[in-house]
């Protein structure tokens, strides 16, 4: 225990050493800067409330980024030229054919499903009293962390042998209903259902409650009018309720689509990417850190950029369109 | 309010009726809160039980201990855990404090800049952040881990030193500053955009510069954004496993619980205690702070997504 206390004591020195210094720096530049005059007024605020966030955004994104596109056209190690290789590669590789199949798997099914789910939730709610309790704890996965969601299902989708008790949720339930579990880690290609499962369980209160806020702003007088012309159930739903809220449920697959093409801790966590489940984000973190070729990990990347790209177009439009308003 | 009157007196304003919705909304909030009881009940079954009765079956037949969490926290000689998962803990805090001020701050004053000081090229900058918003992590990760430990060369000249912090704190503090700039300087524009233009024309009348106008007028109006945004930082940051096992190596001095836990789900048996411990320990801290900060959170998510 004292052991503990001596190698964390300089653990938190480090951060109020870290977090003040910080804070000391910006002050000194706010009051420094403060006192400049005149016409370099403006460029020297510019520079110190932007600048940083700027020089960071370079160094962080931009330029490792740029960096990466080359390091796709370079052998392993990042220090001879290679050409087209390492896309070849992919196109050749059995194992990057499973990979590109799950992974459009991935997008197709999973924003699709939690946006469809999160807006019949949102609507429900809207006419069921205390809506509140409902609404938080499904919402209330959001806030665990894929390995931690990966963990809670691990238990749920547990399996022992036929002779032996059932712990796990998934192969009881199948007991119960006649059939036999199997390891359903193994099964493909439900395993992957299964691991979509968990994202669409964490990330289903995100559109829920976006998609709830949206309905709640559908003017009531619009609902009324049209249900004094006769519209309602299904029909109200479909020429009055979705078209209002349609730009907020694009936004929400959007979103879906862009998490379910970086999914990584969910696949790494519960198969390592094995038994026919690896995606994209995960085979990128395989080849760069377990098989340290950073040739054919930084070609991965690369082709995750490719596949973002139509929803960055896509969301610059949306972006420009609400700014010209 | 006036929406569910609405709905009482107007059946044409409901697509199911309220009594069905309230039955499938039940079933489902039953099914989705499930699995995280079940975790929490298995956490406090003991090394015996945990694997030939069914947590359920325990419920009715309790035999629960806090023996699991003993072990999980402080360690225990004789399994494998060797200290115990309290550094990993510890270094969780000490990675996401500052993992959440300095990116807030930064943003905030960018968001600032770009709402606030006219200048060419604005519009473009702001384009281009918000862009940057879906890139990938992937795309930049190789890059700044061989700036972290190798430096930025041309040909065999050194533009940029080795900064020598792969494997430190500052190594982890620095990638999760840079990540959560995009969004965050998105998401606090839109609030820092939305004060009142009046305030800010008549505090540089009065002869205020930037500097006072931003701690004097935009800090305190902007609280409930930055307050909302802070904790998504938070949790992304606490939540995050591929940052950590990059930049972070898997030891007791620097990497996270998260990265801890994710290499205990690998042992079977009696890892399966502290797995079940460890995982409820390292969810407990984000739902403490979603329960009670569920108001923030919800604002931080619409202020990205509705348009007003």
């Amino acid at each position: 225990m004292s052991e503990f206390i001596s190698t964390s004591i300089p653990k938190f020195t480090s951060v109020l050493i870290a977090i003040s210094a910080f804070f000391v720096i910006l002050a000194l530049l706010f009051a420094i800067a403060g006192r400049v005059d005149g016409k370099k007024t403006r460029p020297v605020s510019l520079a110190i409330f932007l600048g940083p966030a700027l020089l960071l955004l370079l160094a962080g994104l931009v330029i490792p980024g740029a960096r990466t596109i080359v390091f796709s056209f370079m052998n392993p190690d990042s220090n001879g030229w290679v050409g087209f290789e390492n896309y070849y590669w992919m196109t050749q590789d059995p194992n990057v054919k499973t990979i590109m199949f799950n992974t459009i798997l991935w997008i197709m099914v999973v924003p699709l499903f939690t946006a469809a789910l999160g807006l019949l939730l949102a609507i429900m709610l809207d006419r069921i009293k205390h809506e509140s309790i409902p609404k938080s704890l499904l919402f209330m996965p959001m806030a665990i962390s894929f390995v931690g969601a990966s963990i809670i299902f691990k238990f749920v989708y547990e399996y022992n042998e036929p002779s032996e008790v059932q712990i796990g949720l998934l192969s009881s339930i199948v007991k119960f209903l006649g059939f036999t579990p199997t390891d359903w880690m193994l099964a493909k290609p439900l395993n992957t259902f299964l691991l979509m499962i968990i994202y669409v369980w964490t990330q289903m209160g995100f559109g829920m409650v976006i998609l709830s806020a949206a309905i709640k702003a559908v003017p009531s007088d619009i609902v009324e009018a049209s249900a004094l012309d006769g519209a309602q159930g299904w029909g109200l739903f479909r020429n009055i309720t979705f078209p209002m809220v349609k730009g907020t449920f694009i936004v929400v697959l959007a979103t879906g689509v862009v998490g379910a093409l970086k999914v990584f801790d969910i696949v790494r966590t519960m198969t390592g990417g094995n038994f026919g489940t690896n995606v994209l984000a995960n085979e990128m973190y395989s080849q760069t850190f377990v098989q340290f070729d950073q040739g054919k990990g930084s070609a991965l990347s690369v082709v995750l950029f490719l596949l973002v790209t139509p929803i960055l177009i896509y969301n610059i439009r949306s972006l420009r369109k609400e700014r010209a308003h | 309010m006036r929406n569910s009157k609405l709905a009482e007196h107007n059946p044409g304003r409901k697509i199911f009726s309220s009594k069905i919705a309230t039955t499938i909304v039940w079933l489902i909030t039953l099914v989705w809160t499930v699995p995280t009881l079940g975790l929490f009940v298995t956490s406090f079954k003991s090394d015996k039980k945990i694997l030939n009765e069914a947590w359920w079956v325990s419920l009715f037949n309790p035999d629960f201990s806090l023996d699991n969490y003993k072990n999980v926290f402080f360690g225990n000689d004789t399994e494998s855990l060797g200290t115990g998962i309290l550094p990993y803990f510890i270094n969780s805090i000490v990675i996401t404090l500052p993992a959440t001020i300095f990116p807030i701050v930064i943003a905030t004053m960018a968001a600032y800049a770009l709402a606030w000081i006219r200048f060419r090229g604005s519009d473009f900058l702001f384009f281009s952040i918000f862009a940057l918003q879906v890139v990938p992590l992937q795309m930049a990760l190789i890059p700044l881990l061989l700036l972290f430990t190798g430096g930025a060369h041309i040909g065999s000249i050194p533009i940029f030193p080795a900064l020598g912090i792969a494997g430190d704190f500052a190594g982890i503090w620095l990638p999760h500053t840079m990540f959560a700039l995009p969004i965050a300087i998105y998401l606090l524009h839109n609030f820092i955009a939305s004060l009142p233009r009046e305030l800010m024309e008549a505090a540089h009348v009065d002869g205020a510069n930037h500097f006072k106008v931003f701690r004097m007028i935009v800090l305190p109006l902007a609280i409930p954004g930055i307050a909302a945004i802070s904790i998504f930082q938070f949790l992304w940051v606490w939540n995050d496993l591929l940052v950590a096992l990059t930049f972070a190596s898997g030891t007791e001095e620097v990497a996270p619980i998260n990265s801890k836990l994710a290499s205990l789900v690998g042992q079977y048996g009696s890892g399966y205690t502290q797995l079940s411990a460890g995982a409820f320990i390292t969810i407990a801290v984000p739902l403490i702070v979603f329960f009670s900060l569920q108001r923030y959170f919800v604002r931080g998510l619409l202020a990205g997504s509705v348009k007003s």
